[in-house]
């Protein structure tokens, strides 16, 4: 008998969450991520957790907060609007160096939007969301299975790096079902003692917030904290790469749109065009190297989102605007098909023809 | 397979495969030759929905009953008036697609006592033991007892749905029978069929009128096989 189990992509976040240790989920329920609120409901009850239905967004970030100050394990959920809310959350946690999952299951927008899937948030998931200088690690899973990989993942990276990282999923990922086998997981040793957890007249006060009374003092912090942050960029780029070692062209692409785009390499090479994928699996830190590589050779660079266009600026600023990156994609709640993504495929191969 | 009732409703946990099951049973009721109504009760559920099987429901006559509003971008729990229309017209079959859980059954209570009047149904329990929170009998039970108390009709049978996705092999089928055997002990009622995949090849244990084939739509994020 098979160890999978038949999983939807936010039931695979719930799921992995539990797994990785989390007992505190903190969310308000927005379509099309509703299933991790569910599922959470079910579970922690079983398993002596929390699981609370906030009054608002902006209720759940905060006691996420909370949590974190107090060394635990904590994550919350929502959908684009909702992320807006909670942006001001996020900025005070990572203000405060605490470390916190944070799901986004991305529908289209901007404003109340609709509730099909999107990826136009990637703006404001890599570059920050919230106020003042700061970022968060951004995991952009493509599969049921990553969701649950890359949740246990973001736990650890936030308590290693001490700082708030977010799955950047869509609504199609988060709602379609495929076989997921849950990972073994050993848990992090790594010693909190900076959390706000009661001195026992033991040691001296914890201090958890992010609140400089001095400009130096604040000054000083923010270079800290960047001081990490280059940490991170020098080792957490993580990619795929697919056929991309003879390509002329290179396809980027996450999420969703590299699953469509995945199905347009095959088929463009079936017709002899040389085209290869790189799908970025951290958004943040972007997996610079990689496309900056593969400008060595390619020729061209498609970008394939759904979004008017924001991941094709770190990918231009990745290449150093050396070769051409074109856009291919479909928002609003709409997906590129493989069929479109194909065609922009010949049309940019005809293109280097000229 | 099993006699078909007037109206038959496919209920279960979410993700348990009710939608694909209702799509094919009302199409396997229209190839028999029955005027044939297939309706959308979920509200719960944003994507996936029977109305993705439009074009083939109506290319083969079957009538499609859905919510104006789904797979728009309008998130409203409306029920369409046509619904009503199902327990007028006795001369049609109607295949009832419920929504997941209790939450998705709960819209079925409004149209209970039409259907218990009448008397001519199946409400069949759809069961995949490979969903996490249904993977064993009891759980499976507890989640049927849910949707009950939900929508105030008890189950006729069972449907073992048991599948992994792309990834199921004969053998994943086989290995679930003790599973629904102890679903249907548990519950004291008949197993209606085994449905799986219709590409699979047949199963050595399954007598040819308890199982159900599926044809299955390929969508547009599968990753294509070369």
């Amino acid at each position: 008998m098979t160890d999978k189990v038949l999983m939807k992509g936010n039931e695979a976040i719930a799921e992995a969450a539990i797994a990785a240790g989390c007992r505190h989920y903190f969310g308000y329920p927005i379509t099309p991520q509703t299933e991790i609120a569910a599922y959470m409901a079910k579970r922690m009850p079983k398993i002596g957790g929390v699981f609370l239905q906030a009054e608002s967004e902006i209720a759940a970030i905060n006691m996420v907060y909370g949590v974190a100050a107090a060394g635990k394990r904590a994550m919350t959920s929502s959908s684009s609007p909702g992320i807006s809310l909670k942006s001001e959350g996020i900025s005070y946690i990572a203000g405060c160096d605490l470390p916190a999952l944070i799901v986004n299951v991305q529908r289209g927008g901007p404003g109340l939007g609709g509730i099909q899937p999107s990826q136009s948030d990637y703006f404001q998931a890599t570059r920050g969301g919230g106020h003042g200088d700061y970022h968060m690690i951004v995991l952009a899973p493509a599969y049921v299975q990553e969701m649950a990989d890359l949740t246990l993942r973001g736990f650890d990276l936030a308590d290693i790096y001490r700082m708030p990282v977010m799955i950047l999923a869509d609504g199609t990922i988060g709602q379609m079902m495929e076989p997921v086998k849950m990972k073994e997981y050993t848990p992090l040793n790594i010693s909190k003692d900076w959390a706000v957890t009661g001195t026992k007249m033991k040691r001296v006060h914890n201090i958890v917030n992010s609140l400089c009374l001095e400009p130096e003092q604040l000054e000083e912090s923010n270079f800290k904290r960047y001081e990490r942050y280059k940490a991170v960029l020098e080792k957490e780029p993580m990619y795929e790469e697919y056929l991309t070692d003879d390509a002329d062209i290179i396809i980027a692409a996450f999420g969703i749109a590299a699953r469509v785009s995945k199905n347009a390499v095959n088929e463009a090479r079936k017709m002899g065009i040389r085209v290869g994928l790189i799908r970025p699996v951290t958004l943040w830190p972007f997996p610079k190297k990689a496309f900056e590589k593969a400008a060595d050779r390619a020729k061209a660079f498609i970008s394939v989102e759904l979004s008017m266009g924001q991941m094709i600026e770190d990918v231009e600023l990745a290449v150093h605007c050396r070769r051409p990156v074109y856009l291919c994609n479909r928002v609003g709640g709409m997906i590129p098909s493989p069929e479109q993504v194909l065609s922009k495929i010949k049309e940019v191969e005809e293109n280097l023809k000229k | 397979m099993i006699q078909p009732k007037r109206i038959t409703l496919f209920a279960g946990h979410y993700g348990s495969g009710k939608t694909s099951i209702a799509v094919n049973y009302a199409l396997y009721l229209r190839r028999l030759g029955k005027q044939t109504v297939i309706c959308d009760l979920d509200i719960v559920n944003p994507y996936f929905r029977t109305k993705d099987s439009e074009h083939m429901l109506k290319s083969e006559g079957v009538e499609l009953i859905s919510s104006k509003f789904a797979n728009s971008n309008v998130d409203l729990p409306a029920l369409p008036q046509e619904t009503y229309g199902i327990f007028c017209r006795k001369d049609k079959y109607a295949v009832i697609d419920v929504g997941g859980d209790d939450r998705g059954a709960l819209a079925l209570g409004r149209y209970v006592p039409y259907i218990l009047k009448e008397g001519d149904y199946a409400m069949l329990f759809v069961a995949n033991c490979y969903r996490p929170l249904t993977r064993n009998a009891s759980d499976a039970f507890e989640v049927m007892r849910e949707i009950e108390g939900a929508c105030g009709i008890a189950f006729t049978g069972v449907v073992n749905n048991s599948n992994i996705g792309n990834e199921t092999s004969p053998e994943d089928i086989v290995a679930s029978f003790e599973f629904a055997e102890e679903l249907c002990g548990l519950s004291s009622l008949p197993l209606a069929f085994t449905s799986f995949d219709k590409n699979l090849s047949l199963l050595p244990k399954c007598k040819e009128n308890e199982v159900f084939p599926l044809v299955l739509d390929e969508r547009y994020y599968d990753i294509r096989r070369n």
